[in-house]
């Protein structure tokens, strides 16, 4: 098959390292600290959104690929890409159109499929 | 067994129960479900670009697959226990996210659609959004001074 000649077999390997580690980074965080897990959430996307902003996290996206984007780091440096490209292209209201037009899809998949899944899915039932 | 009535006992009896934290092997856990995530993430998006669409296409698909899939395994309730196993592993990339919107939309399925689904929908997500969308707002306005 020409799709399996044309996948790179490092990036993948790259991915699964840079990817595992950013996991691994929540993992101490959540073990070692009492922070919620939604806590952690904002964390690593407010982290992202500064890395994106300075510009360094893009060089971990050209080294790790989607072991960069798919990490809550990686939807924060998209809206941070998103907010950067929209000044550019519009100046300051850019700034408040940018970010959610990056990651827009995501964000409307998440709630598309949540509500999807709640018509469907029946709530477990706690034990008390 | 004792009855426990505050929270430090509480605290306590998690302790004792739980007494040497396996960090490492929740680390080893944590990266390489993480890690097999964002590879899965990868092929997707290698797909894309082998079909010829541009990269933040190719972006966006895979984030939508991936939510797509964090959803119907939250529905499941697979997720849950990825969730045990993984730790970070699934809470850090895109999946967590996704789950944190649809767990508690199913949840609170019983407190109507309207403000049981569609407000606790966003218990956890909502402050991801808030501070990441803040925050790229003042990465936006900061980027107009300086082009």
């Amino acid at each position: 098959m020409d799709f399996l000649q044309s996948i790179d077999w490092m990036l993948l390997l790259r991915c699964f390292i840079v990817g595992g580690i950013i996991c691994i980074i929540g993992q101490i965080l959540i073990d070692k600290t009492k922070l919620t897990s939604a806590r952690i959430l904002v964390i690593f996307v407010t982290t992202g959104v500064v890395l994106g902003g300075i510009g360094i996290y893009k060089y971990v996206i050209d080294f790790a690929g989607c072991g960069a984007t798919v990490p809550l780091l990686g939807f924060g440096a998209n809206l941070a890409k998103g907010a950067i490209t929209e000044v550019q292209n519009s100046g300051l209201l850019g700034a408040f159109i940018g970010g959610v037009k990056a990651s827009a899809g995501g964000i409307t998949a998440a709630i598309f499929f949540g509500y999807i899944a709640s018509l469907i899915a029946k709530p477990k039932i706690k034990k008390q | 067994m004792k009855k426990i009535e505050t929270k430090q006992e509480y605290q306590e009896y998690v302790d004792k129960k739980s007494p040497n934290s396996p960090i490492l092997k929740n680390c080893f856990n944590a990266f390489w479900v993480g890690g097999l995530i964002c590879t899965i993430g990868q092929i997707i998006f290698d797909f894309c670009e082998y079909k010829g669409f541009d990269e933040t296409t190719c972006s966006t698909i895979v984030s939508i697959v991936l939510i797509g899939i964090a959803a119907m395994l939250t529905g499941l309730n697979i997720f849950n226990k990825i969730g045990k196993f993984a730790g970070a592993g699934s809470l850090v990339p895109i999946t967590g996210f996704a789950n944190s919107i649809v767990s508690p939309a199913i949840e609170y399925k019983s407190e109507g659609y309207v403000m049981g689904v569609g407000g606790k929908m966003f218990t956890v997500a909502g402050p991801v959004l808030v501070f990441g969308i803040s925050a790229s707002v003042l990465v936006g306005i900061i980027a107009t001074f300086l082009v």
